[in-house]
């Protein structure tokens, strides 16, 4: 993965750009010029299946005949793309707070103008337009710590120790960022999960750092397997310096659930090989199989003594893109960091200071979520009676996908326990898998090239999440509408049916 | 001297000084070999300015010596060293420290002032303007589009969120956007700059909306750093400059290459400087790309079309790729300037230019008449961009999936405000003009008014939001300040916001030629508020130079 700079130093020798010619063939920013690290990244989730899916559509709009009428988008996690309605009360929320003349409109509840007025006058000149501190409000802090100890059962949260972010994508990258260093073997590695978010890979070119992938269990739901840790670390240690340890919970995209055991196993783990830990908890609410419950990396750390609470490094992210609510356009999240230097704090805030701060609207609505309607209030029973509906479609829609796709031959589902996803394995026939080959492409990526050009359903290959070698894979949301979803498991089934016939 | 030495122990830039052992010392003087070696290593022999650096691996040291504690996974000494050397003044130590004061005052302790002013930052909504009420009204609507039913907004606010909304995902602000923004809105922002430069034409497919200016800044200059030794990537930036532009530079590992802007005309850009700084450059890096930042940051200049033609001429001729910052272009003040566009002027200058030179310019939400910088919304175009290079650049801002979509809504209303025939038209007019005229008379009113104090010079504030006024700071204030470790203009700063309230950013944070001082102001206050500022500032000089004289007198 990752690449020395002693080599990228060699590539760059190589290339010296001919600086006395000027005009089109000779750019200053080329292919050879360009940072080589942004070159080697990659994000599948907006890759060429996407773009291609873009021209479709564009197509279709046009005119052009194809044997389908729409282009369904099941590549990424987006709720209200896919027809999940906004909760009405962080909407309306965020509606007086842009425009504060609507405080006197006796349309909006009392419970949303309260926090309306309580955000803006956190804000510099009460208004949303000015810039905030860039670690975030202080009373948005201050909800998110409170939100915090109350999820972990009282342990104690401090407002200083969060971060609001522009998604919890900003502040991965910000972490990932701190901790790369040093060079050759003493070069910062990152243990992440195979499959993994893209953003992680991505994340870890872009800086340089070495990606240490461990494995998840397929045949165990995709379990975490401590063994297999070890097994990483142990290797990595060989090439580069295991500085971090990635989990994704529950996963993406192979929407597990980490057991209690599991996720004590992995901090012990830490502690002993000394490893800051980056725990991903957006998906914390989408916890849908019976028996399985979301734990906060935070929480059983505190819960396993001062031995492991008071030295484990860790950071956890949170956002607003997930969930119940799905606002990702909003670009809303926070970090909490535990144990940290606190010289090491005052460069992440002067890091993030040169950002200026997360966008305002962002962070009203990050409170929200973190400070709902109290049942005494006004809108409580609406954002409750949304809240819950918006959950228990998820958890009907991941069931549903799991069961149809157990259904087709060649075609194994893990339970969908949590998150938003469906990561389930396919059988290629070994035609086909030359026939990727042969075109250069990976043959999941070959498959779903093929199911989006017949059917107009838009996934992701699972090349692009990494797997085992030989496996091959795709991740599916489970966003769209009942219904649809329905639509698109049967085209799914059958198109199986047919790519399977017809490289037999 | 005790004094001084006191205040410095409370501020965080002397963080050095806060544990006292001998040991300490060792170690700090240690560390600032290591920094300065890392910088050397980093960014070549690149001048340096005044601003200490936070250098305080020392907590971390002790913890380790003492034996009592288990060493952190990421400390000071394992922290990303390009992270280290990132600079921001404009949020440094001075705004932390106001920030302490202000608290202080809430809880009741006692200053020589009852409240913190802040002329620090470009934050136009913090210092009290208020919001053009059409912008505000299309935002609420997308955000809640039940009050599309509602009477009390007017049609042409509606028919601009119905238009956004349509162009969003499920109709819905809460979707992702594709990664370089709405499609609608990167449109309207193409029509808007035809419009702006007279029909030079522009496709919405070189436009890609961005989280604040700042982020588009960040991405293009990550697309352009490569090589290593003597062909890493230079990128020429004014002195003084804003220093997201030297933080950027810092965290890449490119190398800053400076030129001086002309305070004695004006901080205009002089071509032979250019040329000097080009060349002297590149006996230990490869220069590629020219930074400016037109309406200048922090100094106010209005660069004149000439100067701008010869820009572009010197990039054209030496191969390099031109950013151009032009966050400030509706901010000009002086009624015989004008904003071009340095887009404008390469297509004046031909086909040969302007299917040749690189261009990326910049604007923002942030600033011009709405100020709204909460909203993190902006736009870049890029012109020539390689169509692989595109690709990338592309794939590089997927990863983090879109800007945020209300700021993008934001900057469609700035692109496609009311037209002269709908009903908002009047009192979007009469809100933008307010705001402008306004800034325009406190340009003026801070130029002159600073201008009257014996040893502060102000070069006329032409454009953007602040003055950049050059101090005299008394040999034996210059020789107190260094042997605190801190910059004159440093501590110049931190007396007047200890004494004052007045919180201002130091010249050092931006750079400035060597042996001259200065200070960041915006002129954002309120008119009343600024006199107030203004004529603080020179009381304080004045006690200033008053002070540091007669300690010299002794001597003498």
């Amino acid at each position: 993965m990752n690449i020395s700079w002693a080599i990228s130093g060699t590539e760059c020798e190589l290339q010296k750009p001919n600086m006395t010619e000027n005009g089109l063939g000779n750019r200053v920013l080329n292919m050879d010029t360009m940072n080589p690290n942004v070159k080697r990244v990659e994000y599948a989730v907006r890759g060429p299946i996407v773009q291609r899916a873009v021209q479709i559509e564009k197509d279709l709009k046009e005119g052009v005949e194809k044997p389908f009428t729409e282009v369904i988008k099941a590549n990424i996690g987006d709720a209200h793309a896919m027809g999940q309605k906004p909760i009405t009360f962080l909407r309306q929320v965020v509606a007086l707070c842009a425009y504060p003349d609507l405080l006197e409109d006796d349309k909006f509840p009392e419970d949303a103008k309260n926090r309306a007025r309580r955000i803006l006058q956190a804000c510099g000149g009460g208004s949303i337009g000015a810039y905030s501190a860039s670690p975030g409000i202080e009373i948005v802090r201050q909800d998110v710590a409170k939100y915090i100890e109350k999820r972990d059962g009282g342990i104690p949260s401090n407002p200083d120790s969060i971060y609001l972010s522009t998604g919890a994508s900003d502040a991965i990258v910000t972490m990932l960022k701190l901790l790369t260093s040093g060079e050759g073997k003493n070069r910062t590695g990152v243990m992440i999960s195979i499959p993994q978010y893209p953003l992680y890979s991505a994340a870890l070119a872009e800086l340089a750092a070495v990606q240490i992938s461990y494995y998840l269990d397929e045949d165990k739901c995709w379990s975490l397997d401590v063994g297999e840790l070890r097994r990483a670390v142990k290797a990595a240690r060989e090439h580069c310096k295991p500085r971090a340890l990635c989990i994704i919970n529950p996963g993406n995209p192979t929407g597990q659930v980490q057991s209690r055991q599991c996720i004590e196993d992995v901090i012990r783990f830490a502690a002993e090989e000394h490893l800051f830990l980056m725990a991903d908890e957006v998906y914390q609410d989408n916890v849908y199989a019976e028996g399985c419950q979301f734990h906060s990396f935070k929480k059983v750390l505190f819960e396993m003594g001062p031995e492991y609470s008071s030295v484990v490094e860790l950071a956890s992210f949170h956002s607003t893109s997930k969930c119940f609510m799905g606002e990702c356009g909003f670009r809303g999240g926070y970090m909490e960091v535990v144990n940290m230097d606190p010289e090491v704090k005052l460069q992440l805030t002067k890091l993030v200071s040169v950002r200026l701060c997360p966008p305002i609207l962002g962070q009203a609505l990050l409170d929200l979520v973190v400070n709902p309607p109290q049942p005494d209030e006004p809108s409580y029973s609406t954002f409750i009676k949304e809240r819950t509906a918006n959950l228990d479609i998820l958890a009907g829609k991941a069931k549903m996908t799991e069961q149809i796709l157990n259904t087709v031959p060649g075609i194994h589902c893990n339970p969908v326990q949590g998150a938003m996803y469906t990561f389930p394995r396919l059988s290629l026939p070994e035609k086909a898998i030359n026939a990727a080959k042969e075109k250069g492409q990976a043959p999941d990526m070959f498959y779903c090239m093929k199911l989006l050009e017949e059917t107009g359903i838009c996934l992701v290959p699972g090349s692009g999440f990494g797997q085992r070698d030989g496996t091959y894979h795709f991740r599916m949301t489970i966003l769209p509408a009942t219904e649809k979803l329905k639509v698109v498991l049967e085209k799914i089934r059958e198109f199986h049916k047919r790519f399977t016939e017809e490289f037999s | 001297m005790h004094r001084l030495q006191h205040l410095a122990n409370r501020s965080l830039i002397a963080g050095v000084f806060d544990q006292s052992p001998a040991l300490v010392r060792t170690k700090a003087r240690e560390t600032a070999c290591l920094v300065q070696s890392i910088r050397l290593k980093t960014q070549g022999p690149v001048e340096q300015y005044g601003l200490k650096r936070f250098s305080t691996a020392e907590a971390t040291v002790i913890l380790r010596e003492n034996g009592k504690m288990r060493e952190k996974t990421l400390t000071m000494d394992t922290l990303n060293p390009q992270v280290k050397a990132v600079e921001y003044a404009v949020r440094g130590p001075i705004v932390t420290k106001a920030g302490d004061i202000e608290r202080g005052l809430q809880q009741g302790q006692k200053h020589p002032f009852t409240e913190v002013i802040k002329a620090n930052i470009g934050d136009s909504h913090a210092m009290g303007q208020k919001p053009i009420t059409f912008l505000r009204q299309v935002v609420a609507l997308c955000s809640f589009p039940e009050l599309l039913n509602s009477p009390s907004f007017p049609e042409d606010a509606k028919q601009r969120a119905r238009r956004i909304l349509q162009g969003c995902g499920g109709q819905s602000l809460g979707s992702y956007s594709a990664s370089q923004g709405v499609d609608c809105i990167r449109q309207d922002v193409a029509v808007y700059i035809e419009q702006r430069d007279k029909g030079v034409p522009a496709d919405w497919d070189n436009i890609y909306l961005t989280t604040g200016a700042s982020d588009g800044i960040v991405s293009i200059l990550k697309m352009l750093v490569s090589g290593q030794g003597r062909s890493r990537s230079g990128v020429m930036i004014p002195i003084p400059q804003y220093p997201l532009y030297s933080a950027a530079i810092s965290e890449l590992e490119a190398v800053q290459i400076n030129y001086y802007l002309d305070e004695d005309n004006c901080w205009a850009l002089d071509i032979n400087e250019l040329h000097r700084a080009y060349q002297a450059a590149k006996e230990h890096c490869h220069p590629r790309v020219i930074c400016i930042i037109n309406p200048g940051n922090p100094t106010g200049q209005v660069q004149s079309r000439k100067c701008i033609e010869e820009v572009l001429h010197f990039a054209y001729e030496e191969n390099l790729f031109v950013m151009s910052d032009e966050v400030y272009q509706d901010n000009v003040y002086s009624a015989d300037l004008q904003f071009h566009s340095f887009k404008k002027v390469l297509y004046e200058m031909g086909p040969e230019y302007f299917n040749t030179v690189e261009l990326a310019s910049f604007h923002s939400t942030s600033k011009g008449y709405s100020g709204e910088c909460g909203f993190r919304g902006g736009y870049m175009e890029v012109l020539n961009l390689d169509l692989a290079v595109k690709a990338q650049l592309v794939k590089l801002l997927s990863v983090r999936l879109c800007p945020p979509v209300s700021g993008q809504a934001a900057m469609d209303v700035i692109v496609n405000p009311p037209l002269p025939h709908e009903p908002s038209y009047l009192q979007f007019h009469k809100e933008k003009s307010a705001v402008l005229g306004a800034l325009a008379e406190k340009a003026q009113m801070t130029e002159q008014t600073l201008n009257t104090v014996p040893g502060i010079k102000c070069n006329p504030v032409q454009g953007a939001m602040y003055a950049f006024p050059r101090i005299f700071i008394p040999p034996r204030a210059v020789e107190e300040a260094k042997s605190l470790g801190m910059s004159p203009d440093m501590m110049y700063c931190l007396r007047l916001l200890e004494e004052t309230g007045i919180c201002l950013v130091p010249g050092s944070g931006f750079g400035q030629r060597e042996g001259t001082y200065h200070f960041r102001m915006t002129i954002l206050p309120t008119t009343e508020k600024l006199k107030v500022l203004l004529e603080k500032l020179r009381d304080f000089h004045i006690k200033f130079l008053k002070e540091y004289a007669s300690l010299e007198e002794p001597k003498r």
